[in-house]
């Protein structure tokens, strides 16, 4: 697995840039579709092997852990989890792409943007060092960028505009906090740089770093107050992309290295901790207010996109706060992570399944707005069917997924004593559930309007697509504590012991 | 303060005057110039890092040893990072331009102010 | 000749004498990238800034007859792909971009392995995109300037 390690980047890569060579082949135009689909399958996998074996660290060209200017790539716990999530959600967005792309001019150039973006997401996880995570998360961002552009209509070229200008800013931040904490150690391998600064909260130049990290990555990562771009620019988007952007991106870009910077590069003070529940309480209440009273579908996606990233945010700021109440055990920051990842992996899951939804609806209809909507489980019995799922998970119902993570959240919260964050999460809880029981009284239920008289279900393999993602919603919630042992232990761990990850990389290799 | 403090803290201003243009400026041309300043500031801020008094540029030749190399020269590794740095810059700005021609054609004004369809 | 085909003849007969020298020092840099300052992104800047100096003086038909807007982003796309591929050639060596071929004596041009092919690679590509670039953002105002025209 070592070995192969660098194909994570190396395949989708060079797959992009093949596709826009197909451009003139217009009697081959299922080529394109073959290569995404067979790209992205073979990513999947090949995450499914990562997660097998996690704990390799791979040094690039031969370059030792003694130098202080090799590349490395360290595949963690954390990084295991985050490989299935992306590419599972991006095999999932490739396949219904297939059919609902086809209205779009050019799909090998956005089958191209869109493997770049998994390029870009796969490289940031995996990366070792400051630098690598900087490059990789602006090809990311880059890519998606043109994506939410990719209908250059008003509307589209706006949001992307408006992304574009906070995503670059975003980007100036972390360069900043990197070179800070270059001037503080001399080196950008973050093991390094973790090895170097020891006790965290001694360097007071550090300080100035986290705050632009918090800045930067919590602008790409969709954190109240730098959440403004994110209800223009994820519904803009196509269908697959805001199901990508929603469902991966912001958690890659943002919350993931969020994690690795906090937790295993500059360590977790108290302020931090404050600062993520802080983060996560208003993203959570601000992000679900708003959402309430949205009529456009894809845009109250976007809106409940905050509110969730604020359950992340909140388990971590629960398990970096634990930390230093030595009265509390420290399983339960165990805990509060596990709520947290679990909760990372299940929106990725169920908001890129509501995403496709809103896809395949406005396929089927040609609308987002609910109020001109009603009655589709008759017309289009599997997406009504796998759209509900979603919401029940969401909405966090009993056997659903949804439903498990956020009462982990809330009993690691009632157990670590922050008794206010739990009730304001049990509070926003209940506010999901509103507002997404009106989906289901405006798009599922009621009587069908009469422009909608002759929809029709959309084609198989976007019904495909929803059906796997809706089992998985399923399984999901069913199997928490084989999954607990299987994937997220390894991930706790990575993430709470910060002095493992430094001898993981320097040692191990 | 001490002296060497004073490059720093003009590339912060920098940075500021690049925010203050992306915050108050309506003009999406003077908002780009505003994102491009910003990123000025951190490639400043970067090379800042590698500096150090009468060094050569890092550059090995024929008639010089490793010692008076690595003795003399200023750190390659930040001037690296920013080339980087530069091209990302590149195709961040390439595509700001690319839309800000697309948003003239199907708005007809550079202001900002008056290109809101959406809410919110 | 219509008046959109270029500039005067100063411009072009100028153009004409130095195309060949930007052209050729471009080269340089791209090619003495292991040894001196420069390197791919460099060079490939500065043959990217011929062209688009042979597009402003002889007008756009006569700078895309030697690489149009398809052909760039044709050459782009190869040069990705050659990186790439000689960053998938250091599996032979055991590991992702390890510097297979033999490193030769330092200061020579013919020395250092893999990276003066990296650096070619990275010129063409550079050039070719950087190029793209401006044809797409110039042929887009070009492709409304007739309307434009009317209204005047």
């Amino acid at each position: 697995m070592v070995r192969v390690l660098p194909l994570f980047v190396a395949v989708p890569l060079g797959a992009a840039f093949m596709l826009p060579l197909f451009e003139r082949l217009k009697k081959v135009r299922w080529l394109a579709d073959l290569v995404a689909v067979a790209v992205t399958i073979f990513l999947f996998i090949f995450a499914l092997q990562a997660m097998a074996s996690p704990g390799a660290v791979y040094w690039m060209g031969k370059w030792s852990p003694e130098s202080i200017i090799g590349i490395n790539l360290v595949l963690d716990g954390l990084s295991a989890l985050m490989l299935f999530t992306i590419n599972l959600v991006a095999f999932c967005a490739t396949l219904f792409s297939i059919e609902y792309m086809k209205r779009f001019t050019s799909k090998p150039l956005y089958y191209s943007l869109f493997l770049l973006m998994v390029a870009g997401m796969n490289g940031v996880v995996l990366s070792g060092d400051m630098f690598n995570i900087y490059v990789f998360l602006e090809i990311a961002a880059i890519a998606s960028y043109a994506l939410v552009a990719f209908g250059v209509e008003s509307e589209e070229l706006e949001a992307s505009f408006k992304y574009l200008i906070l995503g670059g800013l975003a980007s100036t931040f972390i360069l900043f906090g990197i070179g800070i904490l270059y001037n503080a150690t001399g080196t950008l391998n973050m093991a390094q740089i973790a090895q170097t600064l020891g006790v965290p909260g001694q360097n007071k130049a550090v300080l100035l770093a986290i705050c632009f990290f918090f800045m930067g990555f919590g602008l790409k990562g969709a954190m109240v107050p730098f959440h403004a771009w994110l209800p223009d620019a994820h519904p803009s988007a196509p269908a697959p992309i805001s199901a990508m952007l929603s469902g991966v991106l912001i958690k890659a870009l943002g919350v993931y290295a969020l994690i690795r910077v906090l937790f295993n590069v500059v360590g977790v003070t108290e302020l931090v901790a404050n600062a993520l529940l802080i983060g996560g309480i208003a993203s959570m209440t601000i992000g679900g207010l708003l959402a309430i009273g949205q009529w456009d579908f894809k845009r109250l996606l976007a809106y409940s996109s905050i509110s969730q990233i604020g359950y992340i945010l909140l388990g971590l700021g629960i398990a970096a706060g634990v930390l230093f109440r030595p009265e509390i055990p420290k399983a339960v920051a165990g805990l509060a992570l596990f709520g947290s990842l679990y909760h990372l992996l299940n929106h990725a899951v169920f908001k890129g399944l509501l995403f496709l939804s809103s896809g395949a609806v406005e396929y089927a209809t040609g609308t987002r707005n609910m109020r001109e909507m009603g009655g589709l489980r008759h017309q289009m019995p599997i997406t009504a069917g796998a759209c509900r799922v979603g919401v029940f998970s969401i909405a966090g119902i009993p056997p659903f997924n949804g439903f498990f993570s956020k009462l982990i959240i809330i009993l690691a919260a009632v157990l670590a004593r922050y008794y206010i964050s739990a009730a304001v999460t049990t509070i926003i809880s209940f506010v999901t559930l509103l507002y997404y029981i009106k989906v289901q009284r405006y798009i599922l239920d009621g009587d069908v309007p009469e422009a909608l008289e002759g929809v029709k279900e959309v084609p198989v393999l976007m019904q495909l697509s929803l059906i796997i993602l809706a089992v998985l919603c399923v399984a999901l919630g069913l199997f928490v504590p084989l999954l607990r042992e299987s994937i997220f232990q390894e991930a706790e761990r990575a993430i709470l012991s910060g002095l493992e990850y430094v001898q993981l990389v320097l040692a191990g290799g | 303060m001490p002296k060497e403090m004073l490059p720093y803290l003009l590339t912060m201003v920098l940075l500021m005057i690049g925010v203050y243009g992306i915050v108050v400026k309506r003009n999406i041309i003077k908002i780009i110039v505003g994102v491009i300043i910003t990123e000025y500031a951190v490639n400043c801020f970067l090379i800042l890092q590698g500096y150090r008094d009468g060094g050569i540029a890092p550059i090995m030749t024929a008639d010089m040893n490793t010692a008076t190399f690595v003795d003399k020269s200023v750190d390659p590794v930040p001037q690296a990072l920013i080339l980087t740095a530069i091209v990302i810059g590149l195709g961040t700005v390439a595509l700001m331009v690319a839309l800000a021609i697309r948003l003239y054609e199907k708005y007809g004004t550079f202001d900002i102010s008056e290109i809101r369809r959406l809410q919110g | 000749m219509n008046q959109r085909s270029g500039m005067t003849l100063i411009v072009k007969t100028i153009t004409r004498m130095v195309a060949a020298f930007i052209a050729t020092y471009g080269i340089y840099i791209v090619l003495y990238g292991h040894l001196t300052p420069g390197g791919g992104f460099a060079g490939g800047v500065i043959l990217a800034c011929g062209f688009v100096l042979l597009f402003l003086a002889f007008g756009k038909d006569f700078a895309l007859e030697i690489l149009s807007q398809r052909g760039t982003s044709i050459w782009d796309c190869l040069a990705a792909f050659a990186f790439l591929a000689i960053a998938l050639l250091g599996y032979i060596g055991g590991t992702f971009f390890y510097n297979v071929i033999a490193k030769g004596e330092p200061f020579h041009l013919v020395s250092a392995g893999i990276i003066p092919l990296a650096n070619i690679a990275i010129g063409i590509k550079v050039a070719a995109c950087l190029f793209g670039v401006f044809i797409a953002l110039v042929l887009f105002r070009m492709a409304r300037s007739p309307e434009e025209m009317e209204e005047e």
